[in-house]
């Protein structure tokens, strides 16, 4: 027989621990925020902000260096946007049928196999549109290469889907049963119950969901790398190889002498990408909590 | 159940433990092991040497990786790796980053390499002098006709800028090795993140231009003969012309140590640049130092 004391000092571990465990989370980000600040300050002593963020040339090795990441943000929300418009359309599509339509047994394969598109790794995801899509949208287009913002725009739709379809799914799932049967009572039929009422009531959700769908895809590093070509010019549409912010620090960490204007340059740009996550994940729990209340 | 989730609970937190610990745990430094980073161009290259190495010795490990010169020349600074491999001189910072580190690296030729320019098969082109290239990978010329090819825009493909061929293509290629030259790679090259991707895309791209190490020739790609300057032979990139100095675009292959190599890394470099060590050289399609 436990004594009751005993029994209270494993509550009291277990519930500090998790306590730890919670306020370690938000520590790291912190962390992350400060280190990237640290490191990537220095260069607006010798470089002014207005030149980093809207300078047109990204020559980092020459000497002098150029750091405007203009043609890059340009790239990053070029091939965001065009991501956006292929898996959010077709993503809710998606969550509404699952959720709404699909019989139980249709429901749950469609289910498993959207699960299985999440754990596809990007990596292999980039091999198979550069080897595939590439060449396809070059010969599609009849264009000098296939390496271009339209490639990553669609290999990262695919990356998105399943973070849309989920979310946006279990949003739908979540509004009461009571306003499909008012509906339906009403003399409304399935369609205009599943599109006039269930959807309107879930759209805080499905914004959330478009909204962190968007944040995976801005975020998304390697496929991107493999795709877009990396040309670092300011694009004019889709058909034109980009260079994305992510891409430029992947490619270019390894090469940056420690310490140096270059290295901090890229801190810079993964403070301008800290901040554009955080204000899509802002908005989308913004969104979020209007959903629970 | 209950007693499930407490051994679940356990297990947890012992993982947290170790991983905690861990991030504490300096980098081991044993006797008998050599890490070898840095330049994708001598992964082969490294690998085929530490295997060799090792069948002489089997007490002694040499794990190599890849990464770029620069990846290496960081690791090197900052004392996770042995030995640096670069396809690219050191630049002076790096040198006096090294100083203030308390040690002077020590560049030691372990291989020679020539850069080969390569276009797809079907390109009527099998010939160019370097001004022609500055040209095409500067940017100033953008389509074949106007070089005498067919009509077609010229899609330039470069490494990204972490790689050693990057740096030696742009300053002796695109600048002809003046100093103060300011030619770049035009702003719409596309930049690949590795030398099997610069063959992939030429393999599959009638008007893209590429370059990357000789050893990465192969019959999907046609290497082009490259003249010094309009009165030159034009050369074509294969060891020999290499190593009679005739091609134009060859560089040397480096390895960095930590100050004079000492122990296994002093052994393992005398390997290295023997008779035996260059045979390998050879083998993997580079060009060696000297002449067995």
């Amino acid at each position: 027989m436990k004594s009751v004391q005993a029994r209270k000092l494993k509550e009291w571990v277990i519930e500090k621990s998790i306590l730890l465990s919670g306020i370690f989370s938000v520590v790291f980000v912190l962390l992350i925020f400060l280190f990237l600040l640290r490191e990537g300050f220095s260069l607006f002593r010798g470089e002014s902000v207005i030149d980093f963020l809207f300078g047109k040339s990204w020559y980092p090795i020459s000497d002098p260096p150029r750091f405007g990441i203009l043609p890059l943000i340009l790239g990053s929300l070029l091939v965001t946007l065009g991501a956006a418009a292929i898996s959010v359309p077709i993503g809710i599509a998606a969550a509404l049928f699952i959720a709404e339509i699909a019989p139980l047994r249709l429901r749950e394969a469609l289910k498993a196999g959207i699960e299985l598109l999440a754990a596809i790794p990007s990596v292999v995801i980039g091999f198979i549109g550069m080897i595939t899509l590439g060449p396809w949208i070059k010969n599609l287009f009849n264009i000098p290469t296939g390496l271009t913002a339209l490639t990553g725009s669609v290999t990262l739709a695919f990356m998105a889907m399943p973070t849309i379809v989920s979310i946006a799914e279990d949003a739908i799932t979540a509004v009461p049963r009571q306003y499909r049967e008012a509906a339906i009572a009403m003399g409304a039929t399935q369609w205009q119950t599943t599109w006039r009422i269930v959807a309107r009531a879930a759209r805080p959700g499905m914004l959330a969901a478009v909204m962190l769908g968007i944040g995976r895809v801005i975020g998304e590093t390697m496929a991107v790398m493999m795709v877009t070509g990396n040309a670092a010019v300011i694009p004019t549409g889709f058909l034109q190889p980009v260079r994305t912010l992510t891409a430029t620090i992947a490619a270019e960490m390894g090469e940056s002498v420690q310490g140096g204007p270059h290295y901090a340059a890229l801190f810079a740009i993964g403070i301008v990408l800290f901040i554009i996550t955080f204000l899509i994940n802002g908005v989308a729990d913004l969104f979020l909590h209007r959903s629970r209340r | 159940m209950a007693k499930k989730n407490r051994v679940l609970l356990g297990i947890y937190l012992c993982l947290l433990f170790v991983l905690a610990l861990s991030g504490c745990s300096r980098q081991n430094q044993q006797a008998n092991t050599i890490q070898i980073k840095g330049s994708d161009t001598m992964v082969n290259l490294g690998q085929a040497w530490a295997e060799e190495f090792m069948k002489a010795d089997p007490k002694v490990s040499v794990a190599v990786t890849g990464g770029g010169s620069g990846t290496g020349i960081a690791a090197l600074l900052s004392n996770t790796c042995d030995i640096a491999e670069l396809s690219r001189e050191l630049k002076p910072e790096e040198i006096e980053i090294a100083r203030k580190k308390g040690f002077e690296p020590k560049q030691i030729t372990v291989a020679l390499d020539g850069l080969a320019v390569v276009v797809h098969p079907a390109n009527p082109l099998s010939q160019l002098t370097q001004d022609q290239l500055a040209a095409i990978f500067s940017g100033s010329v953008s389509n074949w006709k106007e070089i005498g090819g067919s009509d077609l825009p010229i899609v330039v493909l470069s490494r990204e800028v972490n790689s050693g061929t990057h740096v030696y293509f742009k300053e002796h290629v695109l600048r002809r090795g003046r100093k103060d030259s300011q030619v770049e790679f035009a702003a719409t090259a596309l930049m690949l993140p590795s030398s099997q991707a610069i063959a992939d895309e030429v393999a599959q791209n009638p008007g893209a231009i590429g370059y990357y190490g000789m050893g990465y020739i192969s019959p999907r790609e046609k290497a082009l003969a490259i003249a010094k300057d309009a009165d030159s032979p034009y050369v074509q990139p294969t060891i020999e012309n290499v190593i009679s100095n005739a091609y134009p675009i060859s560089r040397p292959l480096l390895m960095v140590s930590r100050g004079e190599p000492k122990g296994l890394v002093a052994s393992f470099l005398d390997f290295v640049l023997s008779g035996a060590g260059q045979k390998i050289v050879v083998k993997i399609d580079f060009v060696p130092v000297k002449s067995y």
